[in-house]
């Protein structure tokens, strides 16, 4: 266990520096951060102090060496355009963008995994082929499009239209609650309101998919003889569904979450960017398009860094709730 | 004494006749269906069916611009039925030609995807061994980041352009069919005809694309046309994050992307068609992909 | 006074292909303490005829109107769900054939035997727990505390099969179906459940309905033997008339096939042919086709009866 995680971590470190090379890479050859930063008028000597001062004037090799130095050291450099750590803005960004995942997995949760057994105990009923297509549509609808129409039906249209219907909040955190030290909105009434457009829409895909997967694991299930002998001992529907049914289920509804939580984060850059909501995601296509390279570089590292982890807890989770593969990886 | 049967009633039908009349039994289906061809259509046709030509810059009127649905143009020649953006241009003809972008975009991606993906998973599953293990690592790597994030710093890298968006969406999918093909191809390898081919001295290659890759041609359609919805969206999503096509080439996205900034004004129009169009097409499409892979399941083929 | 009766039992399964009549009128008596062996090939409805009994039909199979399944005296077939429930794994128990997919994966021993005993007597679990370890005792599992503690995967075969027969034992039962409880298991492992089972039935009187498709594990277990072909009984009687003096040209094939000390050397027989879809049953006798002796009065279906006393065959051929 304790080789395969040592394995695992070397792996991780071997895409985190090949991933460093590439977007450092690339994004020098690219542009020049300099002429985005200063005034097009502004003197050659101030250029050069500016290049200097960012050590723009060394060879890339070099430039790439200060950088992997100073990630090293958790230090990134600091942001061209705001002059601060970048690892501290991402840093600072970062529990906006877990907030609003965590959210969405949850609102995605409390409604797929209900619908989704309901559809596997009853496929042939006219709700579960309702359900069924509702999900289909769920993983079709272009998720940044179905963010702006909710802008449109729940902060413009019904509130103009209808007297008195409550306008939601399209845009922000709302008021937030220091929590040692990290920001939070769901504490606070108005900062709940602020997460609900932003979380339904980034929980609508994932809402689908836990729907899918929560009804065929279910058909999976429920012909297995052990549910045939769990009613052969004279359990109640109710246990054999909400025990021995479900707790299988969950098995690959908690892998899957738990991998798919990854894509939340990365998907969470379309949603911020409708909603303005300020995590990093929104962070990253500022500077993405401001070629603030710091940013970006920190960013790409600590998000590798994070989906390594997470591929790692989601393994170690998944031998926690499957007692086969607990005992197999004791052994190794 | 032998066994009397009745014969079973056999209806003489072909796979493929069986895989028709299989996918037609489900009405869903042959809607979404519908509704590809209509894409497939309207961005086909779109010179033609098309009132204006929206990349014509001199040919709009900017006194035309923001017109809701519905509203005749200034010079009384053209109704701009579902209203104009705010440089005047006609959404639907934009639209018919944003759905030939996008469309375009999806199925060169997913075919350039899918060539490269099968070539890569049946050597690694015929190569076997280190070929194998190596291919399969760099699938795994590729398959550990979300495809979104991936295009989204490719982009940042190789800058805005058809051709760039068209790299970034095969980079980041040619993984899904190398693993697939190279799955599908390990359960064909082990099966006799390939036994029996291998006897006959048939060169390697022979063996692979002429006998195991039409066996695992079902599953790969599948994951195409699953593949093929989700580039369609990736290129919107990529677009709309301005990272995209260029302005000068607009797709659906792109056009969504454009009516973002009139939306809290009470223009809906110039985001709510394209994405509607762009809904119709990957709706249709998984639809019919959905009921395709009930179809092709290899288990249902006799 | 049995403890089981079924009268016209006849379980349909209405697919889109059309109907399966997988059992179609079937008959037959359990005594308390009585083993009864109920023989046929897969398809010949023996384990639908069990599951039939619990109430564990799943659609598009159900009982048909006018089939009748009584135990002790109460009509199964008319019974509420929740009174089925309630007579499920209490007073008619079942054992699986395939011990490696009885139990639940993912649920330790203890919360598998607990719930059973939780399901059917208000009982702290202390005492629910209590009762499981005597459970695991009685059918011969060493250590059964530790063995409590363990999920289903640590467990051998046998050991599984010995957990679910423990199951089967909580409430002591009056009948116990076994659907070929022994057919997964090693000879040796089988020998040792087959005695054990024997030997628990006895000392409780309970009934028990042993589905088999092997002939030479019920000749040694069963007091009576019931044939199935086809969805229906072909022949019944005491073990000893049966497999000395079969009626029945199957039940003749099928002990013509088992290899045995006088066989040796000699081709062994079998039956030609294969079972014939339930969907598209002949009209008559549904053995006709693979029968050596079938004649043209097999076109009809020939009536159980009793050819010498307490063994019934149903065959125009069959003689007394």
């Amino acid at each position: 266990m304790i080789v395969y995680i040592i394995r695992r971590l070397m792996q991780a470190a071997l895409v985190m520096v090949v991933m460093s090379v590439l977007v450092f890479a690339g994004i020098y050859l690219i542009g020049d951060p300099v002429l985005m930063m200063i005034s097009p008028d502004a003197s050659e000597l101030e250029r050069e102090a500016v290049r200097k001062a960012l050590h723009l004037d060394l060879p890339m090799w070099q430039q790439y060496l200060l950088f992997v130095n100073d990630a090293l050291h958790g230090n990134f450099g600091k942001s061209f355009l705001a002059g601060q750590p970048a690892m501290g803005l991402i840093f600072e960004r970062f529990p906006a963008t877990l907030e609003l995942a965590f959210a969405s997995l949850v609102l995605s949760l409390a409604i797929g995994l209900p619908l989704g057994v309901y559809a596997g105990l009853r496929p042939h009923t006219a709700g579960s082929k309702t359900i069924m297509t509702g999900s289909i549509l769920g993983f079709s609808l272009p998720n940044f499009w179905v963010g702006l129409m909710l802008i449109m039906v729940f902060a413009v249209l019904l509130p103009d239209l209808v007297p008195g219907w409550p306008r939601l909040p399209a845009s922000g955190r709302g008021a937030t609650v220091d929590v040692l030290g990290v920001k939070l909105s769901f504490l606070t009434g108005d900062g709940l309101l602020h997460l609900l457009l932003p979380a339904v829409t980034l929980s609508l895909y994932k809402g689908a998919l836990i729907v899918r997967l929560a009804r065929a694991t279910a058909r999976e299930v429920l012909p297995m003889d052990y549910v045939k002998f769990a009613r052969a001992k004279g359990l109640s529907e109710r246990r054999i569904v909400g025990v021995h049914v479900l707790k299988n289920i969950m098995i690959p509804i908690a892998t899957v979450s738990g991998l798919e939580f990854g894509q939340t984060v990365a998907f969470a850059v379309v949603t911020e960017t409708i909603f303005s909501w300020p995590g990093v995601g929104k962070l990253l296509i500022d500077s993405i398009l401001l070629l603030d390279r710091p940013v970006v570089v920190a960013y790409l590292v600590i998000i590798v860094f994070f989906f390594v982890a997470l591929n790692l807890v989601v393994d170690l989770l998944y031998s926690v709730l499957d007692p086969r593969v607990r005992l197999e990886s004791r052994a190794t | 004494m032998t066994v009397a049967l009745e014969p079973v009633a056999a209806k003489p039908q072909t796979p493929f006749q069986r895989i028709v009349s299989d996918f037609c039994e489900n009405r869903l289906a042959v809607f979404g269906l519908v509704l590809v061809v209509l894409s497939i259509f309207v961005a086909a046709a779109a010179p033609l069916i098309s009132t204006q030509n929206p990349f014509d810059i001199a040919g709009l009127d900017l006194l035309d611009a923001k017109s809701p649905p519905g509203t005749m143009s200034s010079d009384g020649k053209i109704t701009y039925w579902l209203g104009t953006d705010g440089q005047a241009r006609d959404m639907m003809s934009a639209i018919f030609y944003g759905m030939r972008i996008s469309l375009f975009v999806g199925f060169v991606s997913v075919l350039a995807a899918l060539a490269i993906g099968v070539v890569v998973g049946l050597v690694a599953a015929y190569a076997g061994g280190r070929t194998d293990a190596f291919l399969m690592r760099i699938v795994d790597i590729m398959l550990s980041f979300p495809a979104i994030l991936v295009a989204l710093i490719l982009l940042s890298v190789l800058g805005k352009g058809i051709d760039k968006v068209l790299i970034a969406l095969i980079l980041v999918q040619w993984a899904y069919f190398a693993r697939a093909a190279r799955g599908a191809a390990l359960v064909e390898r082990n099966k006799e005809y390939v036994e029996a081919a291998t006897c006959l001295a048939l060169p390697p290659w022979r063996i692979v694309f002429r006998h195991m890759l039409p066996n695992c041609m079902p599953s790969l359609i599948v994951i195409a046309t699953i593949t093929l919805a989700r580039a369609i969206a990736l290129e919107a999503t990529l677009s709309f994050l301005g990272v995209g096509v260029p302005v000068t080439q607009p797709s659906l996205g792109m056009l969504i992307s454009n009516g973002f900034e009139f939306l809290l004004s009470g223009s809906y129009w110039i985001s709510f068609f394209p994405g509607v169009a762009l809904a119709i097409a990957i709706i249709g499409i998984n639809l019919a992909g959905d009921h395709l892979r009930d179809v092709l399941n290899p288990r249902n083929l006799r | 006074m049995t403890t089981l009766s079924v009268r016209n039992l006849r379980t349909h399964f209405f697919t889109k292909e059309g109907v399966a009549k997988a059992v179609d009128g079937v008959d037959f008596d359990v005594a308390p303490g009585e083993i009864l062996g109920l023989v046929g090939e897969s398809g010949s409805g023996k384990t639908v005829t069990g599951f039939s009994i619990l109430g564990l039909i799943d659609p598009p199979g159900r009982i048909v109107e006018g089939s009748s399944i009584r135990f002790n005296g109460e009509e199964l077939t008319a019974a509420r769900p929740e009174r089925l429930r309630a007579i499920r794994g209490s007073e008619i128990a079942m054992i699986f054939q395939d011990p490696m997919m009885t139990l639940n994966p993912v649920l330790r021993v203890d919360t598998q035997m607990i719930e059973t005993v939780q399901a059917h007597l208000k009982v702290s679990e202390a005492d629910a727990r209590d009762r499981a370890r005597k459970a695991l005792v009685q059918v011969g599992i060493p250590s059964p505390d530790e063995r409590l503690r363990a999920y289903p995967h640590q467990f051998s075969g046998g050991m599984r099969q010995r957990v679910a027969i423990a199951i089967a034992l909580l409430h002591k039962p009056k009948l116990i179906v076994a659907d070929e409880p022994t057919t997964a298991l090693d000879v040796t492992i089988q020998g040792q459940i087959l005695f054990e089972v024997q030997r628990l039935c006895r000392e409780s009187g309970t009934a028990m309905i042993w589905v088999t498709h092997d002939l030479a594990v019920v000749a040694g277990l069963a007091d009576r033997i019931a044939v199935m072909y086809a969805g229906r009984i072909v022949e019944t009687g005491r073990t000893a008339d049966v497999i000395e003096r079969p009626m029945h040209p199957y039940t003749k094939g099928l002990i013509g096939s088992v290899p045995s000390q006088n066989t040796r050397g000699h081709k062994l027989a079998q039956i030609p042919g294969m079972t014939p879809s339930l969907l598209r049953l002949p009209r008559g006798c549904a053995f006709k086709a693979r029968c050596p002796i079938a004649i043209d009065q097999c076109n009809e279906m020939p009536a159980l009866e009793e050819h010498r006393p307490g063994h019934w065959a149903r065959c125009w051929r069959a003689t007394g």
